[in-house]
């Protein structure tokens, strides 16, 4: 066998692989098991509320990350909206929403998904709520 | 007909996989196409096919396709590498057709419906899982995509159990069960948005900066040891070292997606520590690759497959490595996070690491499928010749988004004062958008080149046989 001579073997590598892994997925398990911890205060899950949890579900169930990004995530095609409210207020989200879409030619368009008060409101307490999480000081200004 | 060429007949049900993985690539391309046009022509096809919708297709046909053709390539390596028929060929085949049609069915869905309305029809009340990004399939699909895997693993585990067990099957095995374990997390969606975050990425980067990564390596390192002909000991080594390094820099480097998402502060040191690694093990598979094929003890037949082989190492560590580490410190991703540059990593790294792969293993293996050693040299000079029109057109996609994105982060995110709008600085790139545009309408031809190659004729390199003469084999031979 001419790869004993060169000193490192296939035996070795596979156990650094096994063992490689091993270590680090169970670091990576620690630190997953530490984040749960600190979540609820990082978050203020205190605050969030049925209103919070029926909007999380609204902007899920409307795809709306399809076209956005929420803390960075999603599509890059409109607005990032985790930081909407403290941008634009409650009731621009609100008037924002009932006049889509604008219709000027060759304009990106957002449907209009005719929710109903409640889940308008529901929605803007959503987004107050995303823009409270403790994000590290993200995104570095105001446009998001 | 039996296939001279195969060793295992029961690896023809390979085949199907790849046929559907193409066609579902060329629906994801074209609505690829569309949404790139759409970034400049906001109105067309609303409000019958919105953004979000395309969108959608196009990243879900790309998970699909991929899935696809991971399959395609166990059915075709587990028999060879086990040395032993594929436990039940029905078994694959009743698979492939079901989920073919839950998949059509789903994009149908997409097209058809209301979002919403479909989340309604299909049980999301019952489970919400739906309306995360990549993760948008109704409950039914995921249940679907969840019974299709258990299926498909446990035919390959019983193939290989009763056979030999080489290095590249136990890696591409070992992928596999990790592939289908981590989507798992696409069930688990808890109300607080951080949490559900963190655990979103469990399916997203343990798949494509984890798990998936032993799959690619074991579909190299099984092509470069069939086209070099050089020892299996040597490939196995250079697997392992390079999945080790994968797994070890890639498992905490999951920790470059929870900088701003409200996870502690402690991820943007071990994110930015651990992602700077990642492009290590991308780096030594090029090395590798490039090593492998000068230490040739044979010329291939088939040398459009090591044309694949290169391009898949060399532009997967341009994609995941280089585009990756561009932005992946956290001081850098402060300002970079969720711009255009995210989007030119992502179409580089998926395309350098995982359509390369993919069309490598159906380079070579497509042939024997079909019953010769390798295509027509016509043939395969059409090929090659896909390979740099559809790299060029991703090239050109990449660059074109990489300065959109330097463009609208110094518009929109580094100034502190009076910094401007997203939709103004949209505005701002629309000549990147048409580059982009070309980039993605190059890329388009060179996938229809690619496709043409399978219907050049010529004379394709067919096997010597015993106890049969040539003449019953037509050079046309399907």
């Amino acid at each position: 066998m001419s790869q004993q001579t060169g000193g490192f073997t296939k035996q070795m590598a596979r156990n650094m692989f096994y063992g490689g892994t091993a270590f680090f997925a169970l670091l990576f398990a620690a630190m997953i098991f530490d984040s749960e911890r600190r979540i609820p205060e990082r978050s203020n899950a205190h605050e969030i509320t049925p209103a919070v949890i029926a909007g999380k579900k609204i902007w899920e169930t409307r795809n709306c990350i399809g076209c956005h990004t929420l803390l960075g995530e999603g599509a890059y095609f409109a607005p990032e909206l985790g930081n909407v409210y403290k941008r634009r207020g409650p009731d621009f989200i609100k008037a924002w929403m009932g006049a889509m879409p604008s219709h000027a030619p060759s304009r990106r368009q957002m449907p209009q998904f005719n929710l109903n008060e409640t889940q308008t409101g529901d929605l803007i307490e959503f987004l107050k709520w995303t823009g409270e999480i403790n994000t590290e000081n993200w995104p570095p200004n105001i446009e998001g | 007909m039996t296939n001279p060429v195969l060793k295992y007949q029961s690896q023809s049900v390979a085949k199907l996989y790849f046929i559907a993985a193409m066609a579902l690539f060329a629906g994801q391309i074209i609505f690829g196409v569309a949404l790139g046009l759409q970034y400049l022509i906001g109105d067309l096809f609303f409000p019958y096919i919105p953004f979000n919708i395309a969108r959608m297709v196009h990243t879900n046909l790309l998970i699909v396709w991929l899935l696809f053709g991971f399959m395609g390539a166990g059915y075709y390596i587990v028999p060879e590498e086990a040395e032993t028929e594929l436990h039940s060929p029905a078994l694959a085949i009743a698979l492939f057709w079901i989920f073919l049609a839950a998949g059509a069915l789903t994009i149908v869905g997409y097209l058809a419906l209301p979002y919403a309305k479909l989340a309604e029809l299909t049980g999301n009340d019952l489970l919400q899982t739906m309306g995360r990004e990549f993760l948008e399939q109704p409950l039914p699909t995921k249940v679907g995509i969840v019974v299709v895997a258990l299926g498909f693993l446990y035919n390959l585990s019983m193939t290989m159990l009763k056979g030999r067990k080489t290095s590249v099957s136990v890696v591409l095995m070992i992928g596999l069960w990790g592939l289908a374990l981590m989507f798992l997390f696409s069930f688990v969606n808890p109300h607080n948005l951080v949490r559900d975050k963190m655990y979103w990425w469990f399916v997203v980067h343990l798949w494509v900066e984890g798990v998936w990564e032993l799959i690619l390596g074991a579909l190299l390192a099984f092509v470069l040891i069939k086209v070099t002909g050089v020892d299996r000991e040597v490939i196995d080594k250079w697997l392992y070292v390079i999945i080790a390094f994968a797994l070890m820099t890639g498992l905490l480097g999951t920790g470059h997606h929870y900088y701003f998402i409200g996870m502690p502060a402690y991820w943007k040191w071990v994110g930015s520590i651990f992602s700077a690694l990642e492009p290590l093990p991308f780096f030594m598979m090029t090395l590798f690759a490039f090593n492998m094929v000068k230490q040739r003890r044979r010329e291939h037949p088939n040398q459009a497959a090591i044309v694949w082989a290169l391009g898949t190492a060399v532009v997967g560590f341009l994609g995941a490595g280089v585009w990756g580490f561009i932005h992946t410190l956290s001081v850098v991703n402060y300002y970079t996070h969720g711009s255009q540059l995210t989007a030119a990593h992502g179409h580089l790294a998926f395309y350098g690491a995982y359509v390369l792969v993919v069309i490598t293993l159906i380079s070579y293996a497509m042939p024997q499928l079909r019953g010769r050693l390798a295509n027509s040299p016509e043939a395969q000079r059409l090929e090659i010749r896909s390979f740099w029109i559809m790299t060029i057109g991703m090239s050109i996609m990449v660059l074109a988004l990489t300065a959109a994105g330097v463009h609208q982060v110094w518009l929109q995110r580094l100034p502190t004062e009076n910094a401007m709008g997203f939709m103004a600085v949209q505005d701002q790139l629309r000549g990147y958008y048409w580059v982009r545009v070309l980039g993605g309408v190059t890329f388009l031809v060179g996938q229809f080149t690619y496709f043409a190659s399978f219907f050049v004729k010529g004379t394709h390199v067919l096997p010597e046989l015993k106890n049969t003469t040539k003449a019953t084999l037509s050079p046309q031979a399907a």
